[in-house]
C-alpha cells in the first residue's frame, strides 16, 4: 500500500469516520458521495461505534508477505453498533475460542511497516471485549 | 485553578513472569522478585507502539473528560520509545483524537520523566490562558537488552491527562522540579538498547533527585507526609518507590494504591502517571496525592494533587487502571516475548 493512499484515508483508518445521508440517515464506511438508496449527495460526518458484534470470520495461514510474522491471524466482519458493518483484523485472542455473535472492541493498531525505513500504517482493529 | 479534566492508562494484555526471564539467563528468579519486588511485566503485542497505546488511554480520558476534542489546544508525548526518530507521535494521537489540524503538537523525551514534563507543561499552558484544554501523555514499549537487569522490568503502558480549568477532577496546588546532570542511564544516537552506570543508579541518582523534589515542594506549601492520603513515585522496581517513601516519611498504606511495578514491570514515561491513574480511580473528594517522576539523565517534577468532589462522578467512566491490570492478562513464554519485542535477528 503506497503512503499517498494510507494518507488519504486516515480520517477513516484512525477515527472510523463515515458519511451519513442527510436525505435517508443511511451510513456509508468508507464514505460516498452519492446514497444509494436515496440518491442523496449530501452527507455529515459521524464517528462509528468502537464496540460491536462478529458476524464471521476466517484464519490466514498462509498470509501476504508483509504480514508473515503474524501468522495465523483472523480476519472478521464485524457489525459495530448502529449497524456499520467493518472487515478487520482480529488481535490479542485465542484463534480456537473466536466464535460468531462475540463481543469486540476497536483498538487503534500498527497495521504494517513498510521495511525498517519506511512508514508505520496505523489503523483500527477488533479484539475481544 | 487548574488540573486534571479526564485522564486514562492502558496496559497491553500481554504479561512475561520473572521466573521466565530468569530461566533463560540462568539466573535466580527470587533475587529479582525479592530484591527488587517484581512479579511480571507487561509485554505490548507485536502491533502495538507508544502511539497505540497513547491513543487508547487518551480515548479512556477522553470519555472522563467529556469535552470536545476539537477544544484540546496541545498534545504532547512524552516517551523514550517512539516509534520514529524523525516525525512526531503528537500529530498521530492528535489526528487519531480529532484534535487537528488546530492543535499544537510536540514530543516530550527526558528517559522516564517525559510524561510528567508534558503534564507540567500542559498545565502551565493552560493557567497561561493560551488555550483551554491540553492533552499529556507519558508512554514507553521500553527495551531492556536480552540477559540485562533492566530485562526483568522493562513494560509497556501508557497514561494521558486532559488539563484544563474548570470542571476539574482534581486540582494542581504546586509543582517542583529538581534536576542536576547525572550520566546514570543513557541511550545514544542509534544505539537499540540503553546503557547504564551502575555507580551512578541508586543513590545519587533516583533518591537524591525524587527527595529533592519531594522535600523542595513540600517546603513550597508548608505540608508534611501525614497530610496526604496518597503518594506515587517512580517504580523502576517495587522496591525503590517504597524506600524512597519510607525516608520521606510516608507510611504503605499512602504508598500502595499507586504502585503498579511488581505486577506491570516499569512502563518509565507511563510510571508515576499511571500510579496517580491508578490512584484517581480510588481518591475521594479532598485527598491530597504527593506524585513525584524520575528522569535518569537526571530530574524528578513533582505535583500536588487535591481531589475534587467531581472524581467519583468519572471514576467508572472508562476502565479503571487496575482492572485493566487485573483482568484479561495472557502470559507468554520467553520465546514470544523475544519474537514480539523483535529480539531475534533474522535473515535480511
Ligand atoms: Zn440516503
Amino acid at each position: 500500500m503506497p503512503a499517498p493512499k494510507y494518507w488519504r484515508e486516515i480520517p477513516q483508518r484512525y477515527r472510523l469516520e463515515g458519511a451519513k445521508c442527510k436525505g435517508c440517515g443511511q451510513v456509508y464506511f468508507p464514505p460516498r458521495l452519492i446514497c444509494s438508496s436515496c440518491k442523496s449527495r449530501e452527507f455529515e460526518m459521524v464517528n462509528l461505534q468502537r464496540e460491536g458484534e462478529l458476524l464471521t470470520y476466517t484464519i490466514i495461514r498462509v498470509p501476504p508477505s508483509q504480514f508473515t510474522d503474524q501468522s495465523p491471524y483472523a480476519i472478521g466482519i464485524v457489525e459495530l453498533d448502529r449497524g456499520v458493518k467493518i472487515l478487520s483484523q482480529i488481535v490479542d485472542c485465542d484463534l480456537d475460542k473466536l466464535e460468531i455473535g462475540q463481543r469486540m472492541r476497536i483498538e487503534f493498531r500498527k497495521i504494517y511497516s513498510e521495511g525498517e525505513a519506511g512508514i508505520i500504517c496505523y489503523g483500527y482493529k477488533c479484539v475481544p471485549v | 485553578m487548574v488540573g486534571i479534566v479526564g485522564y486514562g492508562a492502558y496496559i497491553p494484555k500481554n504479561r512475561i513472569k520473572v521466573e521466565e526471564i530468569a530461566k533463560v539467563w540462568g539466573t535466580d528468579a527470587n533475587s529479582y522478585k525479592k530484591g527488587l519486588f517484581v512479579e511480571e511485566k507487561s509485554v505490548p503485542s507485536p502491533d502495538q507502539d507508544t502511539i497505540t497505546m497513547s491513543v487508547e488511554a487518551t480515548l479512556y480520558a477522553l470519555k472522563r473528560a467529556q469535552i470536545d476534542p476539537k477544544k484540546i489546544g496541545a498534545v504532547y508525548v512524552g516517551s523514550e520509545s517512539h516509534p520514529y526518530a524523525v516525525k512526531p507521535s503528537g500529530t498521530v494521537l492528535a489526528e487519531a483524537i480529532g484534535a487537528t489540524p488546530d492543535v499544537h503538537c510536540a514530543d516530550f523525551e527526558f528517559a522516564c520523566k517525559a510524561g510528567s514534563e508534558a503534564m507540567f507543561v500542559c498545565l502551565e499552558l493552560v493557567r497561561s490562558g493560551s488555550m483551554e484544554y491540553g492533552l499529556a501523555v507519558g508512554a514507553d514499549t521500553s527495551q531492556g537488552a536480552p540477559g540485562d537487569a533492566l530485562e526483568y522490568t522493562a513494560a509497556a503502558g501508557a497514561a494521558s491527562f486532559i488539563m484544563g480549568k474548570d470542571n476539574l477532577l482534581a486540582e494542581a496546588i504546586e509543582t517542583y522540579s529538581y534536576m542536576t546532570d547525572t550520566p546514570d542511564f543513557w541511550r545514544r544516537e542509534y544505539q537499540y538498547y540503553p546503557r547504564h552506570a551502575s555507580r551512578f543508579t541508586g543513590e545519587p541518582a533516583y533518591f537524591k533527585h525524587i527527595i529533592g523534589a519531594a522535600k523542595g515542594i513540600l517546603k513550597k506549601v508548608k505540608l508534611e507526609p501525614k497530610d496526604f492520603k496518597y503518594a506515587v513515585f517512580h517504580q523502576p522496581n517495587g522496591k525503590f518507590p517504597l524506600k524512597v517513601g519510607k525516608i520521606l516519611g510516608f507510611k504503605r498504606e499512602q504508598l500502595d494504591t499507586g504502585l503498579l511495578c511488581p505486577w506491570m514491570g516499569n512502563t518509565y514515561s507511563g510510571s508515576s502517571p499511571m500510579g496517580l491513574t491508578a490512584i484517581l480511580d480510588e481518591a475521594k473528594p479532598d485527598d491530597l496525592i504527593l506524585m513525584v517522576s524520575y528522569g535518569s539523565g537526571a530530574g524528578s517534577d513533582a505535583f500536588i494533587w487535591k481531589v475534587t468532589p467531581k472524581i467519583s462522578e468519572v471514576q467508572n467512566k472508562a476502565p479503571k487502571t487496575k482492572d485493566i491490570l487485573n483482568n484479561n492478562k495472557t502470559y507468554i513464554d520467553y520465546g514470544t516475548y523475544a519474537k514480539y519485542r523483535g529480539k531475534i535477528r533474522k535473515a535480511e
